[in-house]
C-alpha cells in the first residue's frame, strides 16, 4: 500500500533554483534520456502503455496506446505537441510545475518524440503566465547547450528540436484540435474528428498531443520501471487508474495547494490534510475536475477519486481540479459565472454551442435576480439537452455539467431565489475577507 | 512603428516554424510590444510577411483576449473573477478597483484605462492558480491571495512609479516588455523569483513531515525513485 502522498514530479519544487539545468541534474535529471536511448523506440511505446499511465489533461486516454496510432509507414513528418494551455476552471496543477521544474517537462518530450520518432517538438503553453514561459524558454536553452536537444542528442544520431510557443488567450485552445489550428496560426477553434491528430494533426500530418503532466510523468516511468508506476493507483473490474497525480485544492479549505497522491484518493483524505474547510463552515458542493465535470456534495467524500470511481458517481475525474465551496455559497452564484465563462470562451463554430450557452447565461440571470419562473429550471435542462452532444468539441458538453448537477442536488435553492425575489446569500460572507467597507 | 527592424523581427519568429504562419501568434505579440495595441501597420506587416492578407490576419488577432485592438497602458491589471476567484473575494475587488481608478466603464470589452495611461483595468477568466485566490495579474505576471487593499496599493504604487513584484516572479515590467518576451524574445529574468509559491509546496510539506514519499523503485540502488 503506497503512502498518502507521493511526491514524484512535485518532489523537487522546494529545491533551490529547482527550475535550473543544475539542480535538475544535481537530482538524476536526464538520467531517464540515456535509458530511454538503450531502448528501441516501440520498447519506450511498450513501457509506458505497460505502465497504465492516462492522459492528465481530463479525458484519461491510454498515453502508450495514443502513441502507438503513429502511422509510422506515414512518410510525412511526425510532430509531439505538449498540451499546456492550462485553462480549465479550478486547474492548476501544470503551471506550478512548469514553473518550478521545466526540465522534467523536457525530459519528458525528448523521450516521447524519441518513442514516437518525432524531430520536431512544441509546447503550447498559455500566454497568460509570463514568467512561467520565461522559465520554459530558459530551459529549452539550457539543454540545447547541454546537448540534450539539438542535432545527434547524447551521441545517438537522434535530432530534436523543440519550440515554446505561447497562446493568446482562447481557453479553446486546450481542446487538442483547436490547439492545433491555434499553432498554425488560424483562429482556435476544432476539427472534425476523424481523422484524428494521429493521423492528420498538426500540417496535416501525424501528431501526439499530450498534457503537460502526462509527459512529465513520463521520465519518473522510464527511471522506475512500469511496475513502480502501476503499483500506485486503483483497479476494479471497471479499469484501472494507475499511478499518481497531482490534486489541485482550491476554496474554502484552511491549506488550499498542490497534493500529489495515488489516483483512488478521496476527498475526505485530501480535506484532513488541507486541514478542514475554513472554521466554523461546512463543505457544500465541489468539483471534481475542474468546472466542467458536474459537481458533487458532501455525500461523495469518499468517492476514491479514480477514473472510473468518480465516473460511477456521475461526474469525470477530469484535470483532478478540486474546487471546494462552504455553505456560504450560493450554488446559483457559482452556476451563472461558470456559464458566463463558457458562453465567452465557446468559439462559434457549432451553433448549438455558441447560442445555447448564451441562453443559458440569460434564464440564469433571471434566476439568480429573483425573476425568473420555476419553469426556467425545465428550460435549462431542455437547453442543455440541445447542447450536449450536439457540438465539435467537449466545450458545450461542459457548459451544460454545472447547471444539471446544481438542478439536480440544489433545486430547492433555485426556487428560493424565486420565493425570496433575489440571492438569499451575502456574497460577501464567502470572502477571505469578509464584509467589505463601503 | 513597424520599422525595418521590426519587419526583421518579424520574420525571425516565422523562422522558427516548419510552416512560417505558425509564427503569427507571437508575431502578433511583438507588434503589440512595439505598438501598444494591435494596429493597421502591425497586421499589415505580419500579413506582407506571411503572404496572408490583412484580412486574414484581423480573422486572428480578433479571436484571441489577449490582443487588443485600443492602446494599453502600462500596465495590464486582469482581476480574475471566474466563480472561484468571484466568491473567494474578486469581484469586490474588481469593484474597488473600478472604483479607485475611475474607470466605470469598458467601452471596447477589453478592459479600460485611467486618464494618465498608466494602468488598463480589465476582468478575466481562471488563471490556473486557484490555490491562491482570489488572484489578480499584472502584465500576466501572478499577484497571489489579493484584498480589495492590497490590490489598491499596488496599483497606487504602480501609478506613482514604485516598484511592484510579482508574488512568483520578478519586478513588473511594462505590458509591452511582457508582449516582447511572449513574442520569445528573452529578457533575462527567468532566475527571478522562487521555485514555487507556498500553496504549491502544502502537499510536499506535509508528505516530509509524515516521511511519506512514492514506492522505491524495484533495484533502485538507494531506494529512493527519481523524478
Amino acid at each position: 500500500m503506497p503512502d498518502t502522498l507521493t511526491p514524484v514530479l512535485t518532489a523537487n519544487w522546494a529545491d533551490e533554483r529547482s527550475w535550473t539545468l543544475d539542480a535538475y541534474t544535481r537530482r538524476g535529471g536526464y538520467a531517464a534520456l540515456d535509458k530511454a536511448f538503450a531502448m528501441s523506440p516501440d520498447d519506450v511505446i511498450e513501457l509506458v502503455k505497460a505502465s497504465g499511465l492516462r492522459g492528465r489533461g481530463g479525458a484519461g486516454f491510454p498515453t502508450g496506446t495514443k502513441w502507438s496510432f503513429i502511422p509510422q509507414d506515414n512518410p510525412r513528418p511526425k510532430y509531439l505537441v505538449v498540451n499546456a494551455d492550462e485553462s480549465e476552471p479550478g486547474t492548476c496543477k501544470d503551471i506550478p510545475m512548469m514553473m518550478a521544474t521545466p526540465h522534467t517537462l523536457i525530459e519528458g518530450v525528448i523521450i516521447a518524440s524519441y518513442a514516437i520518432r518525432s524531430h520536431t517538438a512544441f509546447i503550447y503553453v498559455r500566454g497568460e503566465v509570463l514568467h512561467v514561459i520565461r522559465r520554459l524558454q530558459n530551459a529549452v536553452r539550457e539543454a540545447y547547450a547541454a546537448g540534450h536537444l539539438g542535432q545527434n542528442i547524447h551521441g545517438t544520431g537522434y535530432d530534436l528540436d523543440l519550440v515554446v510557443h505561447a497562446g493568446a488567450g482562447a481557453y479553446i485552445c486546450g481542446e487538442e484540435t483547436a490547439l492545433l489550428d491555434s499553432l498554425e496560426g488560424y483562429r482556435g477553434q476544432p476539427r472534425l474528428r476523424p481523422p484524428f491528430p494521429a493521423v492528420a494533426g498538426l500540417y496535416a500530418s501525424p501528431t501526439v498531443v499530450n498534457n503537460a503532466e502526462s509527459i512529465a510523468s513520463v521520465p519518473s516511468i522510464v527511471n522506475n520501471g512500469a511496475a513502480w508506476f502501476a503499483s500506485m493507483g486503483t483497479e476494479s473490474e471497471k479499469g484501472k487508474s494507475a499511478g499518481f497525480g497531482i490534486f489541485s485544492l482550491s476554496g474554502h479549505v484552511k491549506r488550499p495547494g498542490q497534493y500529489e497522491a495515488p489516483l483512488g484518493i478521496t476527498l475526505r483524505e485530501l480535506i484532513d490534510l488541507a486541514g478542514g474547510i475554513r472554521e466554523g463552515h461546512e463543505l457544500k458542493f465541489w468539483t471534481p475536475g475542474g468546472s466542467s465535470t458536474p459537481i458533487f456534495t458532501a455525500a461523495q467524500l469518499d468517492t476514491p477519486l479514480d477514473f472510473e470511481s468518480v465516473a460511477a458517481a456521475g461526474s469525470m475525474l477530469g484535470t483532478r481540479a478540486l474546487q471546494i465551496f462552504d455553505d456560504t455559497t450560493c450554488v446559483v452564484r457559482a452556476v451563472l459565472r461558470w456559464t458566463e465563462f463558457y458562453a465567452h470562451e465557446s468559439c462559434g463554430k457549432c451553433t448549438p454551442c455558441r447560442e445555447g450557452t448564451g441562453w443559458m447565461v440569460q434564464v440564469l440571470q433571471h434566476l439568480e435576480a429573483g425573476t425568473g419562473r420555476e419553469q426556467d429550471l425545465a428550460l435549462l435542462l431542455d437547453q442543455c439537452d440541445n447542447i450536449l452532444g450536439k457540438a465539435f468539441c467537449a466545450l458545450g458538453d461542459g457548459a451544460t455539467s454545472p447547471v444539471t448537477s446544481s438542478i439536480q442536488y440544489f433545486r430547492a435553492e433555485y426556487l428560493a431565489h424565486l420565493t425570496n425575489g433575489g440571492c438569499p446569500f451575502d456574497p460577501a460572507a464567502s470572502t477571505l475577507f469578509g464584509a467589505v467597507p463601503a | 512603428m513597424i520599422t525595418d527592424d521590426v519587419v526583421a523581427e518579424l520574420r525571425e519568429i516565422a523562422a522558427r516554424y516548419p510552416q512560417p504562419r505558425s509564427g503569427l501568434l507571437p508575431m502578433l505579440h511583438l507588434v503589440q510590444s512595439h505598438e501598444g495595441y494591435i494596429s493597421a501597420d502591425g497586421m499589415a506587416a505580419c500579413g506582407d510577411v506571411l503572404g496572408i492578407t490583412p484580412a486574414e490576419v484581423k480573422a486572428v488577432a480578433s479571436f484571441y483576449s489577449m490582443y487588443k485592438h485600443h492602446p494599453v497602458g502600462d500596465y495590464l491589471v486582469g482581476v480574475c473573477t471566474n466563480t472561484l476567484c468571484a466568491v473567494m473575494g474578486g469581484d469586490a475587488i474588481l469593484e474597488r478597483l473600478k472604483d479607485h481608478l475611475e474607470v466605470g466603464t469598458d467601452p471596447h470589452g477589453e478592459g479600460s484605462t485611467t486618464a494618465d495611461g498608466k494602468i488598463t483595468l480589465e476582468h478575466i477568466e481562471c488563471n490556473a492558480a486557484c490555490d491562491y485566490a482570489p488572484v489578480v495579474m499584472v502584465n500576466w505576471e501572478f499577484l497571489d491571495n489579493q484584498t480589495p487593499e492590497s490590490a489598491v496599493q499596488f496599483v497606487d504604487d504602480l501609478r506613482s512609479g514604485r516598484e511592484v513584484s510579482s508574488t512568483r516572479g520578478p519586478k513588473i515590467c511594462t505590458w509591452r516588455q511582457a508582449e516582447r518576451v511572449l513574442a520569445g524574445f528573452d529578457d533575462g529574468l527567468a532566475d527571478e523569483g522562487p521555485s514555487a509559491g507556498p500553496a504549491s509546496l502544502v502537499g510536499l510539506e506535509i508528505a516530509r513531515q509524515n516521511g511519506w514519499a512514492a514506492p522505491a523503485a524495484s533495484g533502485a540502488s538507494d531506494g529512493v525513485p527519481s523524478a
